[in-house]
């Protein structure tokens, strides 16, 4: 089973060396738990481009779909047998990157 | 589902039969229908019609020599009728072999019983408090949606969809079916006590705008299933002390609420009307705990202190330093200013009103929207003969009390001042 454990960064900006360094350690651990699957981090909602293609009319606008005090930075996709797993590996990815995840199943 | 043999009974005595199957046998029959097929809401409602069926057929059929193991066969086929008629049996076992943790259990010194499992998945930590409420009441305790609706003041539909969305939930980001690892153990089962102590609270000192002070279904529920887990974790401390907490709370129902609906705090109470069994069950249960020599938690030092109050042939024979130490002690365990407004009111008639009010002052920053927090200021400057601080203290008291007996109570108070 795959969960989705994101992120929330709150404007705190990019992680510091040392979070970077308590991130790859938290890697090597669901890498070497057979839990890892994907990670990645991702550019602030200001990088964001918006796309409606919905009527075929391509309309591009800069910026987040949503404007909230509080976003998705970053992400890891995990195998985990089930949440209470799960919400473990995620208790650990919070401390390691110094912010709040959130967690949710794959369909 | 004849092959039992049976006496025919009169349609009373099968109804009561029926209930008293209801009462032993509702929380094993989901829990091993949820293992057996991994799906709780399959569970709930194959275990449903069974009772059902048994409502319908007793009476004519009579009441089968082993009712649970009637009622388990009989849910087993209503869940195995209801997967084919919805033709998705094998997906749902074979979703199930997953989902269901079939790995050896854990040593937890306790019976490996298939409720625990099931009451450890209701109060799971993912799910909102409200929710593990409803769930555990329906689940566990087999109380139905409208009792439990009725019992929290909301809409039946809105009940009803709390608890969908909960086994939709438990169902898709697979909340295990399991008692947790012995390291998460004694976390969880604060969990699961959180839980019924707030369905004991709600029915002890209901907030709810319904027209009953106490609700006494949701107090006997949070009774039983406190009793049930006592017999499945009879070796934790925290479990028996809360046992013994609201069996001593219990015991003074009948003495707290005056015949004119008012609130009678336990000063006040007529102790002849204190249920003495309940009583004696609870100073035992407290007198097991000190025996163990195991340093108390929480609901065991409340249960002390409620076996302290429960010891005192009347209220001025109560042992005060010894209700203060033990609020000493909880304050260690538990440093809220809820703790210490408790203590407070303790110190008062231990030290006097004086040193009460000029602790109960300090933390007015944080108690200041609190009913409690202005009842003790009242009733300490009554003390000290200071009627208009008083008087002023009960009226914000009675602004912010939610339980009618209680307001009641507290306008009279507040009347008296003259």
């Amino acid at each position: 089973m795959q969960y989705l454990i994101s992120v929330i960064d709150d404007g705190t900006g990019l992680a510091s060396d040392e979070e970077q360094a308590a991130i790859d350690v938290f890697n090597e651990g669901l890498k070497a738990g057979g839990h890892w699957v994907f990670a990645g981090g991702l550019g602030g909602p200001d990088t964001g481009t918006t796309i409606d293609n919905r009527n075929g009319a391509g309309l591009i606008t800069d910026g987040p779909f949503v404007e909230t005090k509080e976003y998705l930075i970053g992400f890891w996709i995990i195998e985990a047998p089930d949440l209470d797993v799960a919400l473990k590996l995620a208790a650990e990815g919070s401390r390691a990157c110094h912010r709040k995840t959130e967690v949710r199943p794959f369909l | 589902m004849t092959e039992n043999a049976a006496f025919p009974v009169s349609e009373s005595a099968a109804r009561e039969a029926v209930t008293r199957a209801h009462r032993t046998e509702w929380a094993r029959i989901v829990a091993g229908l949820t293992r057996r097929f991994g799906d709780l809401g399959i569970a709930e409602e194959a275990a449903a019609e069974a009772f059902a069926t048994a409502v319908a057929r007793w009476p004519a059929d009579g009441v089968p020599p082993n009712p649970g193991a009637w009622l388990t066969t009989t849910a087993g086929r209503k869940a195995i009728d209801r997967l084919r008629r919805e033709k998705r049996r094998g997906e749902v076992e074979q979703e199930a072999s997953m989902w269901y943790d079939d790995s050896p259990p854990e040593p937890v010194g306790a019976i490996e019983d298939e409720r625990l499992r099931l009451i450890f998945t209701c109060c799971h930590p993912a799910l909102a408090m409200e929710t593990r409420v409803a769930l555990t009441l329906r689940m566990v305790g087999g109380l139905t949606v409208p009792e439990i609706a009725r019992a929290f003041l909301v809409r039946e539909t809105a009940m009803e969809q709390r608890i969908t969305r909960a086994k939709a939930k438990i169902r898709t980001a697979r909340i295990p079916y399991r008692v947790p690892a012995a390291e998460d153990l004694a976390v969880r089962v604060d969990g699961v006590l959180a839980v019924l102590f707030l369905v004991f609270n709600e029915g002890y000192l209901t907030t709810g705008a319904g027209p009953d002070p106490v609700r006494h279904e949701l107090t006997a529920e949070a009774i039983r299933l406190t009793r049930l887990i006592r017999s499945l974790l009879p070796g934790d401390g925290e479990v028996a002390g809360l046992l013994a907490l609201m069996l001593l709370t219990e015991a003074r129902r009948a003495a707290r609420i005056s015949a004119s609906g008012d609130l009678v705090t336990l000063g006040e109470q007529n102790r002849g009307a204190w249920d003495a069994s309940l009583i004696a069950e609870g100073h035992r249960l407290v007198r097991e705990r000190l025996a163990s020599g195991v340093a108390p938690g929480r609901y065991q030092i409340l249960a002390a202190i409620n076996a302290v109050h429960t010891s005192a042939r009347e209220a001025r024979d109560t042992d005060w330093s010894q209700i203060v130490a033990l609020y000493d002690r909880l304050v260690r365990v538990d440093p809220s200013p809820i703790v210490a407004l408790n203590r407070a009111v303790a110190v008062a008639e231990l030290d006097g009103p004086e040193v009460a009010l000029a602790t109960v002052d300090r933390l007015e920053p944080a108690l200041a929207g609190y009913h409690a927090f202005h009842v003790a200021r009242a009733e300490f400057l009554r003390r000290l003969g200071r009627g208009d601080e008083s008087r002023e203290a009960y009226d914000r008291a009675i602004a912010l009390a939610a339980n009618p007996a209680e307001a009641a109570h507290l306008t009279r108070r507040r009347d008296q001042l003259g």
